[in-house]
């Protein structure tokens, strides 16, 4: 069947903003799905709230809206565009759940706009608790049996017909708090009270335990023919009882045999038959009973997935782009397979490999939350690495993993207390995000693997890999750097230890290791990516290394250049980054030269073979880049585009000969080094807040009293203010500097004055080395002392007077010439009464270049790409130009992940993603980034919650009455309360903070009355209600300020665009051709 | 450990070290891209004869088991793999595939760099090849020279090798609704487990069974095998197909297909690189539908050589060879691959529900 001709325009919706669990892989499926429909002449609309993303560029589609994924706006999108059909199977659960309600409320129905990917019924049969339970029970396939109950004795009546254990979940709780698992009646009769008291629907769900099972995913797809394919199966290492999100990976599946292999894929093929997913992918999930072989379905999505990204990657079979072909109509035989050219998409990737993924998570950050892995995801990233065998990938994905490990590290015990054998069976019953080296340890310390597989339910098929690796480690440790022999050294690296692991163990140093390597001409080969197992021949260059007899990669010899890309996620470095690596990448290629591209990332558009010539996909580490480098001797290697990842390997890079391209190294030590940062200041004559550095308590003491409180404290080196804060008093002070210094033992901690109430400002500037000119102007619209990369910020500037404006370009534009920064430069400024601090530069690109591109229409990265290779800012004819409209970057915080966090702002970054606003006026733009977060939430609820410290509560006075004036009712706390009615505002509702009052603010959030929560509690004594506050808020989703600045922002747009209806959506312009 | 070497009749040789039955071997060396399957593939008969390398590189690990033989015995004349686990993991699981390899004195040859072989194999095409282990008086030329002198495939009956020598009975799971006779040329447990679920009494008979044997048993149908080898040369067989066409309904699987179509008078060829997996799209013609099947065969039919009365009613995807054919003269079907899998998808089950209908349709039941 080939395309579908009665289809013109298709609308497409993205994932919205990056949170925990849905990341960018969504921007990389929704790319491939907007360039596969462009490709077959289809008109393609898209929406997506977030900027930070490659989908979004303009010119990728015929129509892109940067715009809040709310009902109104996709309604009006509708009727501006007229499409005729909607696909809703790229953009995750948010674009899916869009959907959904748009089909239920009859809106595409009334502009008559199909469903392609999925119907709603599908969608509805997969994602329905009941439903999908209904569908398996109706073809003979068994889920863990569960109830819904509202009291203890239904609870005790279930467990008499499902066996113990019994997992209970409260509805609606954060981080599943008050739940459990229940071995016997009491034990069940306790958890399920308490569960009910905390659950706000006074509901838990009662389920079978099926912790410890094996956990598979099959990635499917069907055609509208029923033709149905396999792409991938994967086996976990964790068992169930982890999030599949939160567990490490592998591909293919390896221990079951294909018995049983073929017997899920006859569940899958089933399931996908049965929910009626016609035209797509779908992931499903089975647990395996790890001693009967007992098969259980957990759950299907019937979209484009997480998994189906890392699938994509692993096979080298692009999921999301067939998904795209197929909802327009083709059949699986109609594709060509994308790397063989030769034969159909319609067969199932053989691969010769094996993939390790494993998470990155940010424990650190979230000091109240403990490091334990549940069923909820609590990763913020993940890392993905091809060996030819498990143990090579596995140790390939630990060094990509940049958490500071080179391997199977021997743990650090010195945060648990106890006896370590006794510590080992805790950690290994209860995983932690550093459960693996635990394993390791575990059996480093000769216990058996029948034990630690008891204690954590691993396969023993993975400890045996495990434990061989620990083995070699003790012959390497045994053998020495004396005893060994080139071809030991061969083993021991296709087992996938990298050198730095190797030097440890050898006792020598890792250039020692890396040279001896060069002598005995033990190097890597790289094999590629093909789908097929080698079976045909294939054109598209995907390549990872292994140590084995024949190199595939085989170089051409025109000029290329190597873009180094940003690992991991993280909070601090996401997909900012890569979108910058991306761009890189285009503009490389725009020119003549040959991108290659290197990154461990599954998630990312960078890792998608389509985007460079090459892409190699490899641990980001200086061993892994050399041996990159050796062969395919590129011109050049860029580092300033992939935030800390690729920056951090510069100097070694720099000393090894290795090209860097733009910026010359010695200004990035400029730049981060703290004292040649001071110099670099005098002598341009510009200021920064008075700071010292301390080595010790005294010291910091000391320069405390001689700059006065309230103090910024870091340790020097850190990305995304990681244990950065600020210090009111002499007492907090001695507080941190404990916590700083067993961060970072060798660095200092820097103590810099907190320029209260100064406004930040970000500017980015590109440079060619001779000239600077101005990329973006951000103001933000939090006060100083909440990280830049946590604040909502706007361009262009809305409030700066144009003085301050013209020292903020000049004093820029000093340091870029002085850094002779060639390429991007971000710089962030404090203005505090008309006096300009610099905070701090980085000469590299930042986080804020897409929000920037977007907001400016300027392809920033790609600019400082060709600068980099020798433009001119003349020659680019580029000129700085502000926009006529007002763009707002607002981010958005996992806090509702973790259970007990705060979700206090301050110095040290937090959020995980963002979404931008676009308006004629702030107020609007303001008011669509806040509509893009909270959706629906604004204009349904009639009152405000004030709660402030005292300094606050004069300013909110007027905030009040603006609020008033709208109609709203102020619930407040009692001591803001008075204030309020002393300034003459009546019908004030004081409210308690603690639950169980008829007048607590618990019983208003519940009741859906409150619309917005203003909290800027930071005494000690108010901390806990404020905190208490704050998980209400993240419990019930709501917009909630936490600064004077950001209430007085949201109420004064709230007072313009209270309601989406007054919101008017326009596309981005279209590029220039160039 | 002992280094062992696979030397091929092209002059190429590949390291890695031998483990199972520390051996020499010889056969043609293949290469199959299942992902799991490797005891069914082993004990498959119609490996008898060859070298396989699994492109999957990870081998072993769910270990071995009693019931997933497709026959009594191993007939790959060798394994090539990357990597051996290390255990074996899986409740199924009775020995390990070293182990089971060691007993039945089969050598393993592990650590090769099999993406690099398959890569050779893929350009250059199947050829023969032995495995040895490296030791000092054997040079490479020498075993060069060995195994450029080593038979081809084209021209060896391996199906008597691996028939059964005497007739046996398979019995039904349940009533018999059919009784049908299974020339064996290397028969799979899968196919006969799944002819005894329909309803089928089958009685194997050696390869070379005449076909007025056959024909006093009077059965509903009569169901030509899989097996190894060239089919060209199994001419008793085909003799004997020739003669039960239209006496009987007919249904043949992979070798059992080639014999029936040069029954039919078509032609057999040897492919450059034979189809060994389970991933191999397959169009059913007669709904249109794409099959991922199930793949062993070095052999193909000529599709310039069928006769008028021959239509392909399968083709593969991939290279666009036959793979299945019908008799419109006769009631009589075969194809190419492997519907009873193990290993394999289970996409192409319905072409035993075929030969009940046809049989049915022949007014026998």
């Amino acid at each position: 069947m080939p395309k579908r001709t009665d289809l013109h325009t298709i609308l497409l919706i993205g994932s919205g903003p990056i949170v925990i669990g849905q990341a960018c892989e969504f921007d990389y499926s929704g790319t491939q799905a907007c360039k596969a429909l462009k490709e077959e002449g289809y008109r393609v609309v898209l929406l997506n709230s977030n900027p930070a993303t490659i989908m979004t560029d303009p010119g990728l589609v015929d129509a892109t809206y940067i715009e809040p994924i709310i009902p109104h706006a996709v309604e009006q999108i509708i009727i501006q565009e007229r499409p005729d059909a909607l696909l809703p199977t790229m953009g995750g659960q948010t674009a899916l759940n869009m959907a959904m309600w748009l089909a239920e409320n009859g809106i595409l129905e009334k502009h008559g706009v199909q469903f392609i990917g999925a119907t709603p019924e599908a969608i509805c049969k997969a994602e329905g608790r009941n439903e999908f339970r209904e569908a398996m029970q109706s073809i003979g396939l068994a889920m863990p049996t569960s109830t819904v109950v509202s009291a203890v004795e239904d609870a005790l009546a279930f467990a008499k017909t499902t066996p113990y254990p019994l997992i209970v979940r409260p509805s609606f709780t954060l981080g599943g708090s008050g739940g459990g698992i229940a071995y016997t009646p009491e034990q069940l009769h306790n958890i399920v009270s308490g569960g009910l008291t905390v659950s706000p629907t006074s509901e838990v769900l009662v389920e079978q335990s099926i912790l410890g099972w094996k956990e598979y995913e099959l990635e499917v797809m069907r055609d509208r023919k029923d033709n149905v394919v396999i792409i991938c199966s994967i086996e976990n290492l964790d068992p169930m009882g982890i999030h599949t999100g939160d567990s490490i990976t592998v591909a293919p599946a390896q221990t079951l045999s294909d018995r049983e292999y073929q017997v899920m894929r006859d569940m899958a093929l089933a399931i996908m038959r049965e929910i009626g997913v016609d035209t797509g992918g779908s992931n499903v999930q089975f647990a395996v009973h790890p001693e009967t072989g007992e098969v259980m379905v957990i759950e299907m999505n019937p979209r484009v997935s997480r998994s189906s990204a890392l699938a994509s990657k692993a096979t080298g079979f692009p999921i999301a782009k067939i998904a795209a072909k197929l909802a327009v109509g083709y059949t699986l035989d109609e594709i060509p397979n994308d790397i063989t050219h030769k034969t159909p998409a319609c067969f199932e990737p053989s691969i010769d490999y094996v993939v390790t993924k494993i998470p990155r998570f940010t424990f650190e950050k979230f000091s109240t939350t403990p490091d334990l892995l549940g069923t909820q995801m609590q990763s913020v990233g993940e890392v993905m690495a091809i060996g030819r065998t498990f143990r090579e990938s596995f140790q390939k994905a630990l060094r990509s993993m940049e958490t500071g490990t080179c391997g199977l590290d021997e743990p650090d015990y010195t945060k648990h207390s106890g006896e370590p054998d006794a510590v080992l069976e805790k950690l290994l019953q209860y995983p932690s995000s550093q459960r693996v080296w635990f394993v390791a340890d575990a059996l480093r310390r000769g216990w058996s693997e029948e034990r630690v597989q008891q204690l954590s339910h691993i396969d023993p098929w993975f400890l045996a890999q495990i434990r061989s690796l620990v083995t070699a480690e003790r012959n390497i440790r045994k053998t020495g750097r004396s005893d060994m022999t080139p071809v030991m050294l061969r083993n021991w690296k296709r087992l996938g230890f990298s050198d730095e692991r190797l030097a440890f163990l050898l006792e020598v140093t890792v250039s020692q290791v890396s040279k001896l390597r060069r002598e005995w001409n033990v190097l890597p080969v790289y094999k590629l990516v093909d789908t097929c197992a080698a079976e045909f021949p294939s054109e598209t260059p995907y390549f990872y290394s292994t140590y084995e007899e024949e190199n595939e990669s085989l170089p051409t010899d025109a000029p290329k250049v190597l873009i180094l890309g940003s690992g991991p996620n993280r909070i601090g470095q996401g997909i900012e980054f890569d979108y910058c690596c991306v761009h890189a990448a285009f503009a490389i290629r725009e020119l003549g030269y040959e991108a290659i591209m290197l990154n461990c990332n599954p998630e990312t558009v960078s890792t998608d073979y389509d985007t460079s010539d090459r892409l190699y996909f490899e641990p980001i580490t200086f061993e892994d880049v050399m041996h990159i480098v050796e062969l395919e001797r590129p011109l050049g290697v860029i580092v300033q585009l992939g935030g800390q990842t690729p920056l951090k390997l510069a100097k070694a890079l720099d000393e090894a000969g290795v090209r860097l391209l733009g910026t010359p190294f010695g200004s990035i030590d400029r730049a981060e080094d703290r004292e040649q940062f001071a110099e670099l200041l005098r002598k341009l004559d510009l200021k920064q807040p008075r700071n010292g550095m301390a080595r010790s308590l005294n010291e910091a003491v000391q320069i405390g009293n001689e700059i006065g409180y309230p103090l910024l404290l870091r340790p020097s080196y850190v990305l995304g203010g990681r244990a950065m804060m600020t210090t009111h008093s002499e007492e907090q002070l001695k507080e941190f500097f404990a916590e700083a210094l067993s961060v970072a033992p060798e660095h200092p901690v820097l103590i810099d004055e907190f320029l209260v109430g100064a406004v930040e400002v970000d500017v980015d500037f590109l440079g060619d080395g001779e000239r600077a000119e101005l990329g973006g102007i951000m103001e933000h619209i939090e006060a100083a002392g909440v990280h830049s990369g946590d604040s909502a910020c706007v361009l262009p500037p809305h409030q700066l007077s144009p003085e301050s404006l013209r020292t903020l370009e000049e004093q820029g534009r000093a340091l870029a010439l002085e850094l002779k920064v060639c390429g991007l430069m971000n710089v962030q400024f404090a203005i505090k009464e008309g006096e300009v601090y610099i905070i701090e530069v980085n000469p590299r690109a930042s986080r804020t270049v897409p929000f920037v591109s977007k907001a400016s229409g300027q392809p920033l990265a790609k600019y400082a790409t060709r600068l980099m290779l020798g433009a001119t800012l003349e020659g680019l004819g580029y000129r700085y130009t502000v926009p006529d409209d007002y763009s707002v970057k607002e981010t958005v915080f996992p806090f509702a992940r973790f259970a007990g966090a705060d979700a206090e702002l301050g110095p040290e970054m937090k959020s995980t993603g963002e979404v931008m606003g676009r308006g004629e006026s702030f107020e609007e733009a303001y008011m669509k980034a806040q509509a893009a977060i909270y959706s629906t939430k604004l204009s349904d609820s009639r009152s405000v919650f004030i709660g402030v410290r005292d300094v606050d509560k004069a300013q909110m006075v007027p905030v009040a009455q603006q609020l008033v004036r709208q109609g709203y009712r102020i619930i407040a706390t009692k001591g803001t309360a008075n204030v309020l009615e002393q300034s003459g505002i009546t019908d004030i509702q004081c409210v308690r903070m603690q639950p169980g009052h008829p007048d607590s603010l618990h019983d208003f959030l519940h009741r859906g009355e409150v619309a917005l929560l203003i909290n800027t509690t930071r005494s000690r004594k108010r901390k806990m209600d404020a905190t208490h506050i704050r998980r209400l808020v993240l419990h019930y989703n709501l917009p909630y300020c936490t600064t004077v600045e950001g209430a007085q922002h949201y109420v004064q747009s709230f007072a313009k665009f209270g309601t989406p209806d007054r919101f008017r959506y326009a596309s981005l312009p279209m590029p220039e051709a160039s | 450990m002992t280094d062992g070497l696979l030397v091929l009749s092209n002059g190429l040789y590949f390291r890695g070290h031998l483990l199972g039955a520390p051996m020499e071997a010889t056969g043609e060396v293949i290469f199959n891209t299942s992902l799991t399957g490797y005891q069914e593939i082993l004990s498959d008969p119609s490996y008898a004869g060859q070298i396989v390398t699994m492109t999957c590189p990870q081998i072993g690990n769910y270990g071995v088991n009693p019931e997933d033989m497709e026959s009594g015995t191993i007939h790959a004349a060798a394994l090539v793999i990357r990597e051996l686990s290390l255990v074996a993991s899986n409740w199924r699981s009775t020995q390990t595939l070293d182990d089971w390899l060691t007993e039945q004195r089969i050598p393993i040859l592990e650590g090769v760099d099999t993406r690099a072989l398959v890569r050779t194999l893929r350009e250059t095409g199947e050829c023969s090849g032995l495995i040895v282990p490296v030791d000092s008086q054997h040079t490479l030329d020498m075993l060069r020279e060995e195994a450029l002198a080593l038979p081809l495939m084209v021209g060896q009956n391996l199906a008597r090798r691996v028939s059964t020598r005497e007739l046996y009975a398979w019995p039904t799971e349940g009533e018999v609704r059919f009784r049908i006779v299974a020339y064996d040329f290397g028969i799979k447990h899968n196919i006969l487990r799944l002819m005894a679920q329909q309803g089928m009494h089958v009685t194997v008979v050696p390869w070379n069974t005449p076909a007025s044997e056959v024909l006093e048993m009077q059965p509903d149908g009569v169901f030509l095998s899989n097996g190894p080898g060239d089919p060209a040369v199994v001419t008793e067989a085909v003799e004997a197909v020739s003669q039960l066409l239209g006496q009987v309904p007919i249904f043949g699987i992979c070798l059992g297909h080639q014999i029936f179509s040069l029954a039919l008078g078509c032609q057999t060829y040897k492919l450059k690189c034979g189809h060994h997996g389970g991933n191999h799209p397959v169009m059913d013609y007669a709904t249109e539908k794409i099959e991922i099947t199930s793949h062993n065969h070095g052999f193909a039919v000529e599709e310039t050589s069928l006769p008028n009365d021959v239509r392909v009613t399968h083709r593969n995807l991939n290279d666009q060879t036959v793979e299945g054919l019908e008799s419109l003269t006769h009631p009589a079907y075969s194809v190419q691959y492997h519907p009873e899998a193990a290993p394999g998808p289970h996409d192409a089950q319905y072409l035993f529900n075929r030969f009940v209908t046809l049989m049915q349709a022949q007014g026998r039941a």
